[in-house]
């Protein structure tokens, strides 16, 4: 028979379209608005995992998202699968794949039960004093072992091919929670006119009310209040409700994630339509309503398939008419499970008796026809794969236990305002004695708790908690508030427990805390015991409340519990802070399209397209695409680059130099600014003339370095290196607007703006003399580190004759724009004698050959211009630069700085790591001194053999001496000689 | 996600600036007479404050201005946001 504990009456379900889903590969029925957890009961079945550590069998214990046990993965296909779902807010759809997670190889047989049988030697902390011998061990044994032990879920192994969307939105009102206190905050909200966001976890809004078909609103049937709230809401077009949307984490200043699910409930998704989406709200107030959990009892035997909260069995009665057992026994201490026990008791549940730890129950409870067993306490329970029956006994009393045959305990100690939001918002909570519960006390942020979380119980007095939270919302946005807040009846219960039951003599087994982590009474009482006082170490020790249902049924149990252990009051021992995610938010949602060719931007320099179409091989700069070499034939990247370097200095090289920084700085005060800044001395630097820029930090290192070409007497064109490019113009920002506002002079980023064309060898001039307009370049009229404005194949053109291969050569400055066309230009006059285009290796080469240095390369950050040889840069007598104070520093000259250097291995085939360190003795025993470092190490083409550039203490004082590079093969001879290993005059440059 | 207030712009989130350091920082004018120490203590030591730190953002991704703020550090609220050049509005604020 399918479904044989379904019964009418249902409120969430369609009795009308019964849904086909498979559950561990066996297949079921249930009805259209069935969640999985509710079509497994309606179809008898209770087991639906195994818990994390001891791998106990394990059923439903809730209704709702705090249900820790039934975590499911749903696979769609072979790509979307999500593991640790929780049954109770996994939808039923048509053809729905679920199964059970931690078991192997099947729920009902379990190998890793074998972990409950040895528990006490695995309680809290275990890890802590295990798996340390041998250590050998750990690598081969202990950590795959662990592994493949550990977590609940499977992670899937092909990527997400789902769409996951983002929206921003801004609103006057945020409502999280649609149950009484949401709604009635919503609709005083949306009646002043305030822009009003409501959202729910659940599928439709007002679940939570639907289900209870006590109540009046307005003198009004629930359901019909309910409807005609929606109603309205929904007509409002202010008011965006979003259902199936989890507030997940309260950001700073009222800003607020939602994780919206799309499409997870149906049965065929529209393809290309995101899955989920991630709001990030702005509210100036928020509402939150986000009700109260239930709160299960303490006693051992707690966690057996079957035992569950005795609201969440009233819920599946009457929202997804379905009875939880034929036999129920209802263990509480409070006034509400009561009312469950007669309405079960009315759907034809026998309810066997109802078990109240308090000796004297509030007249408030009415049980009916219900056996009441006052006074009494759980001592155990039995049956392994479903509860078969549960022994009470008097507390306090002298008294027989009793064993009750049953097939569902249901029980109740009270409920907790939830304060998962309003934690995260760093508001401040206080203890509430009169209903023994953390409520929110001060607020960090502009929101407002209304009803269950808030501490506020009872239908009518929770409409008006939120009809007020509501009012003052609006009118803290500037509104005036409209119509009276609904009324309803308040019934008031009573009652409540906090940490474990009683025990009695005939107690035994494990009482379970924290369900999910498999935290019981016990390993609390041992974290005490082994001197853990904090509830912060405690939680941490015992892993209690930090699995992924951060601790909803389990926190105010363990803390009630940690306070009764150490003889102190619960307020005393505080509250652990609640963390986001509310509950667990995919990876996807955060994500959004920032995935795969979105992550980071690129960006591709002009002649990209020509580069690759020529099949060069890129390396990442930064975020920058850079042509690193261009392979010809079957070369590598050794055989290309000697051919460029070859050709370049033999005949002619193109190269595209267009991530280089370029900012324009402009104004009567450009050079002064300029002085202040660079150690150089810009005042007598003449109009078309450029200058080798070094920039310092305050403390005296070096930053930056460029050339810098002077257009006229108020311009400058200033490069940087392709990394540092924002970094220079903040600084010269920060200076320019915060010490200096007074110098008239304006710093402009023009690094996208010009395209850079470099033309570097012996043939330069004759290649490009044709091109050029308007600039005579002959060697007289255009020295090296000249600068001019002109044109070239009718592109405007500042042409810089500077060189960074150490050739004759040319940067071409063009809009970028114009750029590709240029570069053909200039490629079709020159590759037929001999040009060639190069990449970033061959000028990395090349320069090093120079001893040019790259920042960043042969410095760290903590070498001094002195340091690397460019002290000659510094302007003499110059009254301040950025750096002057520090490098004045005694410090800053001792002889044994590191000091650029160059080192040449007795072995000219063998090419040094770049970061090698330099000893003084070789085939010494470690520690070994290091006395300095390889910076950069190449085979240089144009030597003929390996070369490299070190920073060494006292370099410039080891020029001839042999010193070693230490290589795990075998230290290697190298000898110290300058930095510069061809044209030392530098004569070709200036051809 | 903070909500700044740029004194030219007007509020907006925090991914739109980049934080510049404790404010009122003057470079001094004659730094050849500062002992190394003092001239160090320029250059590194900083405040810590608990409580109100007046401090220095740029509106990066925006006007690219630099403003001074005074910021609570133990609730991230800023109490004030304030141009280069002016003083904190109720300047004086004592440690917590």
């Amino acid at each position: 028979m399918t479904q044989p504990f379904r019964i009418a009456g249902g409120r969430l379900v369609a009795p009308d379209r019964p849904i086909r889903f498979r559950f561990d590969g066996r297949a079921y029925e249930g009805l259209a608005g069935d969640t999985l957890a509710s079509a497994l009961l309606a179809n008898g079945v209770h087991l639906m995992g195994r818990s994390f550590k001891y791998h106990r069998p394990r059923g439903v214990l809730s209704a709702g998202s705090d249900e820790p046990n039934a975590l499911v993965t749903v696979r769609r296909d072979d790509a979307r699968i999500t593991p640790n779902l929780r049954a109770t807010q996994v939808e039923v759809y048509e053809g729905l794949e679920a199964t059970s997670q931690n078991r192997w190889p099947g729920l009902g047989f379990d190998v890793g039960a074998v972990n409950d049988v040895f528990g006490r030697f695995i309680t809290a902390g275990f890890y802590y004093k295990t798996f340390m011998w041998p250590r050998r061990a750990w690598d081969r044994l202990y950590e795959p072992l662990i592994r493949r032990a550990a977590g609940l879920g499977e992670a899937p192994t092909r990527p997400d091919p789902d769409r996951y969307a983002h929206r921003y939105a801004h609103c006057d009102v945020l409502v999280v929670g649609s149950g009484p206190a949401g709604l009635a905050a919503a609709l005083q909200a949306s009646r002043a006119g305030a822009r009003v966001i409501l959202c729910d976890e659940q599928p439709d809004f007002g679940n939570t009310l639907r289900g209870d078909n006590a109540a009046a609103i307005d003198a009004a049937p629930t359901a019909a209040w309910l409807d005609q709230t929606l109603a309205e809401l929904a007509a409002n077009p202010k008011v965006r409700l979003l259902r199936r949307c989890q507030a997940f984490g309260y950001f700073a200043h009222n800003l607020i994630g939602l994780v919206e699910r799309l499409t997870d409930h149906l049965p065929a998704p529209p393809p290309g339509a995101a899955r989920e989406r991630l709001w990030q709200v702005r509210a100036r107030r928020v509402v939150i309503a986000a009700g109260a959990h239930e709160r299960p009892l303490v006693f051992p035997g707690n966690d057996r398939p079957g035992v569950m909260l005795s609201g969440a069995a009233r819920r599946y009665l009457d929202g997804y008419g379905v009875k939880v057992g034929q036999r129920v026994v209802v263990a509480t201490a409070c006034d509400q499970a009561y009312d469950d026990a007669r309405a079960l008791a009315t759907a034809g549940i026998e309810v066997v008796a109802i078990v109240d730890l308090r000796a004297e129950p509030s007249a408030v409870a009415r049980a009916g026809d219900i056996p009441v067993f006052a006074g009494h306490t759980v001592a155990r329970t039995s049956g392994r794969l479903r509860i078969r029956s549960v022994t009470i006994a008097p507390i306090e009393v002298a008294g027989a236990a009793r064993a009750l045959e049953c097939d569902a305990l249901l029980m109740s100690g009270g409920f907790t305002p939830s304060l998962h939001l309003f934690s995260q918002s760093r508001g401040k909570m206080r203890w509430d004695a009169d209903i023994s519960a953390f409520v929110p006390d001060q607020s960090a942020e502009a929101e407002q708790s209304a009803g269950a979380c808030h501490g506020v119980y009872g239908l009518g007095e929770v409409l008006r908690d939120g009809a007020e939270a509501g009012r003052q919302a609006v009118l803290a946005c500037g509104f005036a508030p409209a119509g009276h807040a609904p009324v309803a009846e308040s019934r008031t219960w009573t009652g409540g427990h906090l940490g474990a039951a009683p025990p009695a003599t005939a107690s035994r087994g494990k009482a379970f805390v924290d369900w999910q982590n498999d935290v019981t009474a016990k390993d609390l009482a041992q974290a005490v015991q082994e001197g853990f006082r904090s509830i912060e170490h405690v939680k941490r020790y015992t892993t209690t409340g930090m699995a992924t249902d951060q601790g909803k049924t389990s926190n105010i149990n363990a803390l009630a519990e940690v306070a009764r252990l150490t003889g102190r009051s619960i307020p005393e021992v505080g509250l652990t802070a609640f963390r986001m995610p509310y509950t667990p938010v995919t990876f996807g949602a955060l994500a959004g399209m920032a995935r795969r060719d979105l992550f980071d931007p690129v960006r591709q320099a002009p002649m990209h397209g020509w580069a690759e179409a020529r099949g060069a091989v890129f390396e990442d700069v930064g975020l920058w695409k850079r042509a690193r070499y261009f392979p010809q034939g079957a070369e590598d990247m050794n055989a290309a680059v000697a051919r460029e370097c070859a050709a370049v200095r033999g005949a002619c090289g193109l190269f595209d130099a267009s991530t280089l920084g370029k900012i324009e700085v402009v104004g009567p005060d450009a050079a002064e600014f300029m002085n202040r800044m660079y150690v150089n001395a810009w005042t007598r630097l003449e109009p078309g003339r450029c200058r080798y820029g070094v920039l310092l930090r305050e403390d005296g290192f070096v930053l930056d370095d460029g050339v810098v070409g002077r257009l006229a007497a108020d311009r400058f064109h200033v490069t940087t290196t392709t990394g540092g490019a924002a970094r220079v113009l903040v600084m010269m920002e920060d200076y320019l607007q915060t010490e200096w506002p007074d110098l008239e002079v304006w710093l402009t980023s023009v690094t996208e703006q010009w395209g850079v064309i470099a033309v570097q060898g012996p043939l330069a001039r004759r290649i490009l003399a044709p091109l050029v307009e308007g600039v005579d370049i002959s060697p007289e009229a255009f020295p090296h580190m000249s600068i001019a404005v002109g044109s070239i194949c009718g592109a405007p053109m500042r042409l810089m004759r500077v060189s960074f291969t150490g050739e004759l050569g040319y940067e071409v400055n063009v809009p970028a724009g114009h750029a590709p066309s240029v570069w053909d230009a200039i490629w079709a006059a020159g590759r037929a004698l001999g040009m060639a285009p190069y990449g970033t290796e061959t000028m990395h080469v090349l320069r090093a050959e120079k001893g040019f240095i790259i920042v960043g390369q042969e410095t760290d950050g903590t070498a001094t211009p002195d340091d690397v040889g460019l002290g000659w840069a510094i302007g003499k007598g110059k009254r301040d630069f950025v750096g002057k104070r520090s490098i004045a520093r005694e410090a800053m000259h001792r002889p044994d700085r590191k000091q650029l250097v160059g080192v040449l291995t007795a072995n000219p085939k063998l090419v040094l790591e770049e970061g090698m360190q330099i000893v003084e003795q070789a085939g010494g025993k470690p520690p070994l001194t290091m006395i300095g470092h390889v910076t950069s190490s190449y085979a240089s083409p144009t030597l003929g053999r390996s070369i490299a550039l070190a920073m060494v203490s006292g370099g410039r004082g080891r020029l001839g001496q042999t010193l070693y590079a230490a290589r795990p093969g075998g230290d290697a001879p190298v000898s110290v000689v300058s930095p510069v290993f061809y044209d030392p005059r530098g004569e070709r440059a200036n051809a | 996600m903070l909500l700044i207030a740029c004194p030219y712009c007007g509020e907006r989130p925090e991914v739109e600036f980049a934080y510049a350091g404790q404010a009122h920082l003057a470079r001094p004018a004659k730094a050849e007479t500062l002992s190394d120490d003092d001239w160090a203590a320029y250059l590194y030591m900083r405040s810590n404050t608990k409580g109100h730190h007046a401090e220095r953002w740029r509106h990066l991704h925006g006007c690219a201005r630099f403003f001074n703020a005074v910021r609570d550090t133990t609730s991230d609220r800023f109490i004030a946001t304030y141009k280069v050049g002016e003083t904190a509005p109720g300047a004086g604020e004592a440690e917590r």
